[in-house]
């Protein structure tokens, strides 16, 4: 990355466990405080949008699986690290090209999500929060120990057409795996919107999230679109995880990123899909900037403490609209 | 079917229901005292079952009683272990005013939470308690005079009053006194006012607050008693465990802490003591099935030859060693009690009483959940 002032190679630690890899892995070359040439704030900008953008993905699956069926998906995360994994093993192991492997790897996170809906979570649609919030952590430690069987628990890096290259723009390190990243992000979301506003089954999906019985009535196959939404949401995952291996490493707790996407949700209203992608973004960018001009430690718990000062200002967040329930 | 008929109030104040019931508790007791002269290897699991049993009252006062989900009551155990490590070591204080410091801090720690909890519901409140723990987990390390960093802290052996207590079978009886005075509290505490307000809370916020119940006291009061309890199990955890580091009081280590109260059965103080015994002994389980599954399975295999029985055992074999198992089989069986019994351990032995009892004409839709569709869930 040339003479990058602020790493972000540090996130991946993602603040969830053994402080070594966090203390080992660094923070790079920090600027002294109180110094702020543009050229850094810059840098840190760019950044913070391709982290972000990652946490907004991650949010975005939460959101849309929470529209549909009210049920916040705490294994995300792990669908993710499965999605990256999935890429690393027909790349590395296979000698598949990116592209096929970035479109296999997500064809198949999506159909492991239809049928994970299908066979497990919806079984307890209806039944309370908690359950499904115990039900999803007990699938994501699962996901982690198929993940440590199955290719190993060390860390590996995934070869990528975009890696270690940069390109100088006015004094900024333009790294083309960050640009790949929110390329990525904006490329998606425009396929997302155009998918749902413009296509009958996009439409079916957003009526069976608004209202699960009038789209019954309306002859929408109400469980199939739940399917095909999880679909979505663990491709989305899936696409994010590839598009985040370069830059973090892949390991088998890159699913920890998962909190602070739920940061990001929540600070966006947790039923709001730009609100997701704002949140996220928002995310990304405090923590880059947390980690460059606050001291040590707080850049990994940011996130965290926008969370709770979102959660206790105001818990509908930016764009969320919950009512008071009415007796 | 026994019904417990109740001829005066002083039976219905009473702690146990008949004498009956009193006698098994009585023996089970005896049991619990004269376990060290029986099986002297296994004392030191069976004080972490009782550390766990203390931890699962505190979490079942707060999730199964009250309703509200902590995804960060590790951080609470963090808090109280490393409080009562630094009073005991750094400062110098006797070990009971270490573990009434532990209870007071963690307990102030827990009003903290409780305070902006007040304002979440549901799964607001666990994304909430979680980001609490980890930030909790940050502050451990990074607070390097206090708590070592990631050097760790050493644990010094238990000394009450004068008399050393680091002995195996001495720390049993410290754990199991602790563990009966948690639940005598705890359990007194859940059939008074206060204890029915919590279970109001739980079952309806709003049919509570219209029955005068004040929510902000409650369910504060709530996170902190339950946080207190926590702190009290951290301060013998640090003695269990002998050594603190950052890394102990993860996210993960409060997922088990949820799979205790769950696997258990939700909603009762049973349910917390059966979820200690399962996940204390569970690694115990393992890591004996590591040992001895191997062998079976080649020998199962042999019927097919000799090269399949040794082919099976190295590949059983290097399949369990994998480090990656155990916390999968932990979420594997915290899915399989999600999907199909969901009431827990407490509640299967329930339904197996009940069977007997009412032998001929047990219904099985008597347990059945009724399920909701209705979206409540985004009106608050």
């Amino acid at each position: 990355m040339g003479e990058t002032p602020v790493r972000i190679d540090g996130w991946r630690g993602a603040g969830y466990k053994s402080s070594i890899s966090l203390l080992s892995i660094g923070e790079g070359p920090r600027r002294a405080p109180g110094r702020t040439d543009l050229d850094t704030i810059l840098q840190l900008v760019l950044n913070g949008l391709a982290v972000g953008c990652i946490y907004g993905l991650v949010a975005l699956g939460f959101v849309l699986i929470y529209k549909a069926t009210e049920l916040v998906n705490f294994a995300q995360g792990d669908l993710l690290m499965l999605g990256a994994f999935t890429c690393y093993m027909f790349v590395v192991w296979h000698g598949v090209g990116y592209w096929l492997a970035l479109a296999l790897a997500v064809a198949l996170v999506a159909i492991f999500g239809a049928v994970l809906d299908a066979t497990i979570l919806r079984r307890v649609i209806g039944q309370p929060q908690f359950s499904v919030v115990m039900l999803t952590i007990g699938l994501g430690a699962i996901f982690r120990s198929f993940a440590s069987i199955a290719w190993g628990s060390e860390i590996y890096t995934l070869p990528t057409p975009f890696s270690a290259r940069a390109t100088r723009v006015a004094g900024v390190a333009v790294s083309h795996e960050y640009v790949s990243i929110i390329v990525g992000t904006v490329l998606l979301c425009a396929v997302l919107y155009a998918f749902f506003t413009f296509t009958r089954v996009g439409l079916a999906m957003q009526a069976s999230s608004q209202n699960q019985l009038a789209a019954y009535y309306m002859g929408i196959p109400v469980k199939l679109m739940f399917s095909l939404i999880w679909a979505i949401s663990a491709g989305v995952a899936a696409i994010a995880g590839v598009l985040l291996a370069p830059v973090s490493l892949i390991d088998i707790n890159l699913g920890f990123i998962g909190l602070k996407a739920f940061a990001a949700a929540v600070l966006g209203g947790f039923g709001s899909i730009p609100g997701a992608l704002v949140g996220g973004i928002t995310i990304g960018l405090i923590e880059l900037f947390s980690g460059a001009y606050l001291p040590q430690g707080f850049k990994d718990v940011a996130a965290y403490v926008v969370l709770l000062v979102v959660l206790a200002v105001r818990p509908q967040g930016m764009f969320g609209s919950i009512a008071r329930k009415k007796v | 079917m026994r019904f417990a008929f109740k001829t005066s109030y002083s039976q219905d104040l009473g702690i146990f229901r008949d004498d009956v019931q009193r006698n098994w508790y009585l023996a089970l007791l005896v049991g619990l005292l004269v376990l060290p002269l029986l099986t002297p290897s296994y004392l030191v699991d069976v004080s972490l079952v009782f550390i766990y049993g203390l931890c699962g009252v505190s979490l079942m006062v707060l999730a199964g009683y009250t309703g509200l989900v902590s995804l960060g009551h590790a951080a609470f155990l963090g808090i109280g272990a490393y409080t009562h490590v630094y009073a005991i070591h750094d400062l110098g204080l006797p070990w009971i005013a270490g573990v009434v410091l532990a209870c007071v801090v963690t307990a102030a720690a827990g009003v903290l939470v409780g305070l902006p909890a007040l304002r979440m519901t549901g799964v607001y409140l666990s994304i909430a308690t979680l980001a609490f723990a980890l930030i909790i987990q940050e502050v451990l390390t990074r607070w390097e005079h206090v708590t070592g960093g990631l050097k760790g802290k050493p644990v010094d052996k238990p000394v009450v009053f004068g008399i050393g207590l680091g002995g195996d079978s001495a720390f049993y009886f410290l754990c199991l006194a602790f563990l009966i005075v948690g639940i005598w509290l705890t359990g007194n505490l859940l059939r008074a006012p206060t204890g029915r307000a919590w279970v109001a809370i739980r079952d309806s916020e709003i049919a509570a607050q219209s029955m005068g119940v004040n929510l902000a006291v409650y369910k504060t009061s709530a996170f902190a008693y339950s946080a207190g309890l926590m702190g009290v199990a951290g301060a013998l955890f640090a003695h269990k465990i002998g050594f603190l580091a950052p890394d102990i009081f993860t996210v993960l280590l409060s997922i088990q802490l949820l799979l205790m109260v769950v696997v258990g059965g939700l909603g009762s103080l049973h349910g917390a003591l059966y979820g200690a015994v399962f996940v204390a002994l569970l690694p115990v389980a393992i890591s004996q099935a590591r040992d001895s599954v191997p062998a079976w399975l080649s020998t199962l295999a042999t019927a097919f030859g000799k090269d399949a029985g040794a082919a099976t055992f190295l590949a059983v074999d290097q399949f369990v060693k994998k480090p990656g198992l155990e916390p999968g089989l932990f979420g594997l069986i915290l899915v399989l009690f999600i999907l199909f019994e969901p009431t827990g351990i407490y509640g299967r032995w329930r339904k197996i009483q009940l069977y007997f009892s009412t032998f001929p004409l047990y219904k099985r839709a008597t347990f059945r959940r009724q399920k909701s569709y209705m979206r409540s869930e985004r009106l608050r």
